[in-house]
């Protein structure tokens, strides 16, 4: 089994203040993993510390085998990560077709994207009823469809997923994850999950870290966390 | 509003008030200031009241942008409302200087005041926006047909320096430099008064954050008019004193590059200082004389390099460069 | 009558440079959230530079295009060396290096050039557009100019990728940068393009008020009214505003103040905007969110 994604002792800070210490944790290829913990324990960090997003790092960060130390948050894109960003990010002022255009930006190829178009609207039917609407104008779960569209347009090997239940009733969270099961199965797409809601990310994820104030505190199949006491009590609310 | 940590830090540091060590070398600069008046030619005093004039006007538009963070490109005008006060005041009621001035004073605070009330819904950018235009606009306004009688057009008015009083032994120079030594040493003292004061406090906390101020219970509202007004008062006072300084007042002597110029010298002083005032005074004095030499608009040229040369490397102005040296005295001595 | 509607075409004319000036400042406002205050002055600089080709014998046309691409060249290098490593200082600091940049402009210009007024020539007839009363050449070939300018950049930013591209990271750099944009290089863009449209639209207005250094001043001032009475982040209001400002200022200061005070009237204009609705006809009201 390949790993599309393998980091060895990240270290990432804020100017001043370090936030993640020394993490290690993988990624199989065409896998979902699950990064659980609280607020606060560093999780978006984790994702913006991979894409070296507003955040200082050190460590290994192995994509696809090679290294991404070193390369810009706008490279790691070309080189095939989508990155859906904690509150969707989406352009408020462009359209619905708009904003998914845009996740073109980082092919090479740009001549399939009427094609990948009409996929993104099969997976999310609504997308394509609000194809010409402001995108600010739709609905918190509408845009989150709309933010894993725009990455998927890309076509990237790694898919990052910040917290995309955030802020969304429960029948919508269950609607978008039924939606990336079908993702994962059809688009030979590997994912790393962050999540504060562990129950439904145990759900869809293959394997899980647990991350407590910057350290990696568990790790394991989805399985084996469900069924851990600890995790249960803290985060399964049993 | 975020501030780089840099220039946040030497705000700090300058904004400090004065140790009690300092108060004696600031006597000693007064007197020695005062003692130069029997020694040098009255054209050097000319320069020497022009510079306390320009000091005065810096501190007051310190107030209003370093202090209190609202961004005025236009203090020229207020520079002209104060000289056109006096001025007119002067030649045309016959009033005598030392009730033209504090009237120019006041004339300029209630102006300012009165821009400053509705500017308050104005953030930073729209504010420059607007005393940028104004700015623009103020010899326009001078110029003005109607307005003619009063401000004498295009041609301006001549004054008259003002002769020592009580018959003693001093030329119209020498008196009025020394009466404007006074001036300057207690509007200084004034602000300084005002700066560390809980209003002077209620000012930066605005400065720094406005929201947090007023859920705090700053009536930033009135705070603000109020910093615009003090601030124009302290500029109209010190036009008042150029245009007795000069003899002259014309609308050609308040274009764009003396509002320009004012900032030049906040710039180079020091944000958020005081004393930062004497050195861009001095600056905005000199230099563009020097400059004129190598072209006519050379002057314009320096400004601009200074302007952009000190927001890279020394944001902190001169004063910003004394308060870093300082503490990097105070650290060594410590032996830390 | 007609005088008013002379005054209303000359309103339009002087409306199509403001017009355009706005939409320059509109842009970098809306890419950077910064106010160009040197925009003016580098219009002024380049239309002189467009003068020293003609001087030196190019046709108008060349020159013309000449001075388009330098001035890009010259608004995308300014961005780089001077404007992007201030992007995370206070807003003092940049309005300060802003002024600086005006300030050099203008001397710059001054001291290559020198500061006597010069005949700048207009590729359009100086006389009567078809022996009309009301209007002349050039004022017609202006308002077409600002419209073509205008039409151009809509069709750039609605119809093309790279238009869009630029939108996107105007509007949100750091979701743009998450997709592989590369912001920095598109503001880049985006202040090359509006020194572009300010040197074209220096170059409209200098055969009616000839060429000196302090030519741009005024019009900046009626573009910043444009921009604001439009809305300082709408780029169609900020054309609308500019035609706008241009035919009051013509109005007004032919029948309510006299022609020394139309300055003035811009800011009485700004003022009022500002204090009764900031955020212009067309732009979003923004909320300051704790």
């Amino acid at each position: 089994m390949t790993r599309v994604l393998e980091i060895k002792g990240l270290r990432a800070a804020y100017g001043a203040t370090e936030v993640l210490h020394g993490i290690d944790l993988h990624v199989d290829e065409g896998r979902v993993t699950a990064l659980l913990g609280a607020n606060g324990a560093g999780k978006t960090t984790t994702l913006r510390a991979i894409c070296h997003f507003q955040v200082k790092t050190s460590g290994s960060v192995l994509f696809r085998g090679e290294r991404v130390d070193s390369v810009s948050t706008e490279q790691i894109a070309a080189l095939g990560v989508g990155h859906v960003p904690d509150g969707r990010g989406t352009f408020v002022g462009l359209t619905t077709e708009e904003n998914l255009r845009l996740g073109c930006h980082a092919r090479r190829d740009r001549n399939a994207v009427a094609d990948d178009l009409e996929r993104m609207f099969t997976y999310f039917p609504r997308l394509k009823e609000r194809r010409t609407q402001q995108a600010g104008t739709l609905s918190g779960g509408e845009q989150q469809m709309l933010a894993i569209a725009r990455a998927l347009m890309a076509r990237p090997s790694l898919l990052l997923l910040d917290e995309p239940s955030f802020g969304l009733a429960p029948l919508v969270v269950k609607d978008i994850f039924a939606i990336m099961r079908r993702i994962r199965d059809e688009e030979k797409v590997s994912i790393l999950l962050v999540e504060q809601n562990a129950r439904i990310a145990l759900e869809l994820a293959d394997t899980a870290y647990l991350l407590e104030t910057g350290r990696i505190v568990k790790s394991g199949t989805s399985a084996e966390l469900r069924n851990d006491d600890a995790v249960r009590r803290a985060y399964l609310g049993q | 509003m975020e501030r780089t940590t840099a220039m946040n830090a030497q705000m700090q540091m300058t904004a400090s008030p004065a140790p009690r060590a300092l108060w004696p070398w600031v006597t000693v600069l007064v007197v020695a200031a005062a003692a130069m008046a029997f020694f040098v030619k009255g054209y050097v005093l000319f320069q020497g009241t022009m510079l306390l004039s320009y000091a005065i006007a810096l501190v007051g538009l310190n107030i209003l942008t370093g202090y209190n963070g609202q961004i005025s490109l236009g203090h020229g005008a207020f520079y002209a409302i104060g000289a056109y006060t006096a001025a007119v005041l002067m030649d045309k009621a016959g009033a005598p200087y030392w009730v033209a001035i504090p009237a120019a004073g006041l004339a300029s605070l209630v102006v300012g005041y009165a821009f400053g009330r509705p500017a308050l819904k104005l953030q930073g950018l729209y504010l420059a926006l607007a005393t940028f235009a104004l700015g623009v606009v103020a010899p326009q306004l001078l110029k003005y047909k109607h307005l003619e009688p009063w401000t004498g057009g295009v041609g301006g008015i001549v004054l008259n320096k003002p002769e020592a009083p009580f018959g003693l032994p001093l030329t119209a120079d020498q008196w009025f430099y020394l009466f404007t030594l006074v001036l300057t040493v207690l509007m200084f003292v004034l602000a300084r008064n005002l700066i560390d004061s809980g209003t002077g406090r209620a000012l930066r906390a605005i400065r720094d954050h406005d929201m947090a101020a007023e859920s705090m219970g700053v009536d930033n509202r009135h705070y603000k008019s109020m910093a615009f007004g003090v601030s124009a008062a302290f500029t109209g006072v010190a036009g008042a004193l150029s245009a007795l300084a000069v003899q002259f007042v014309s609308p050609d002597s308040f274009t764009m590059f003396l509002s320009i110029s004012l900032i030049v010298g906040v710039v180079v002083g020091g944000v958020g200082t005081l004393w930062g005032a004497l050195f861009g005074a001095a600056f905005i004095m000199f230099v563009p004389a020097v400059a004129e030499k190598i072209s006519k608009d050379a002057a314009w040229g320096v400004y601009g390099a200074v302007l952009i040369l000190f927001m890279f490397v020394m944001p902190g102005g001169v004063m910003g460069l004394i308060a870093r040296a300082r503490e990097r005295l105070t650290r060594v001595s410590s032996g830390a | 009558m007609e005088i008013f509607v002379q005054q209303v075409i000359a309103g339009l004319t002087t409306g199509g440079i403001y017009a355009s000036v706005a939409l320059a400042l509109v842009m970098i406002y809306q890419a950077t959230h910064h106010v160009n205050f040197a925009q003016g002055e580098m219009a002024m600089f380049s239309t002189f530079l467009a003068w020293a080709l003609i001087q030196a014998g190019l046709p108008y046309w060349a020159a013309f295009f000449a001075t388009v691409v330098v001035s890009f060249v010259l608004g995308a290098v300014v961005e780089f060396a001077v404007i992007r490593p201030l992007h995370r200082a206070p807003e003092l600091s940049v309005v300060v290096v802003f002024i600086g940049l005006l300030v050099i402009f203008h001397s710059i210009a001054g001291w290559i050039f020198g500061t006597q007024i010069k005949e700048f020539p207009t590729p359009f007839a100086k006389d009567a557009w078809y022996a009309s009363r009301l209007m002349s050449a050039h004022q017609v070939g202006t308002i077409f100019v600002a419209l073509c300018l205008v039409a151009a950049l809509f069709s750039f930013f609605r119809y093309t990728t790279l238009g869009l591209t630029m939108r996107a990271a105007a509007q949100n750099p750091a979701s743009s940068r998450l997709l592989g944009i590369n912001v920095g290089r598109l503001l880049m863009l985006g202040w090359g393009l509006a020194a572009a449209i300010g040197a074209v639209a220096g170059m409209m207005v200098a055969p009616v008020v000839y060429l000196d250094p302090s030519m741009m001043i005024g019009v900046l001032i009626y573009a910043f009214a444009g921009a604001l009475i439009g809305g300082i982040d709408n780029p169609v209001g900020a054309v609308i505003g500019g035609f706008l400002v241009g035919v009051l200022e013509n109005l007004i200061g032919t029948y309510v103040v006299g022609t020394e005070l139309k300055l003035s009237v811009a800011l009485v204009l700004i003022v009022g905007v500002l204090v009764v609705r900031p955020a212009g006809l067309f732009g979003r009201r923004v909320v300051q969110r704790v």
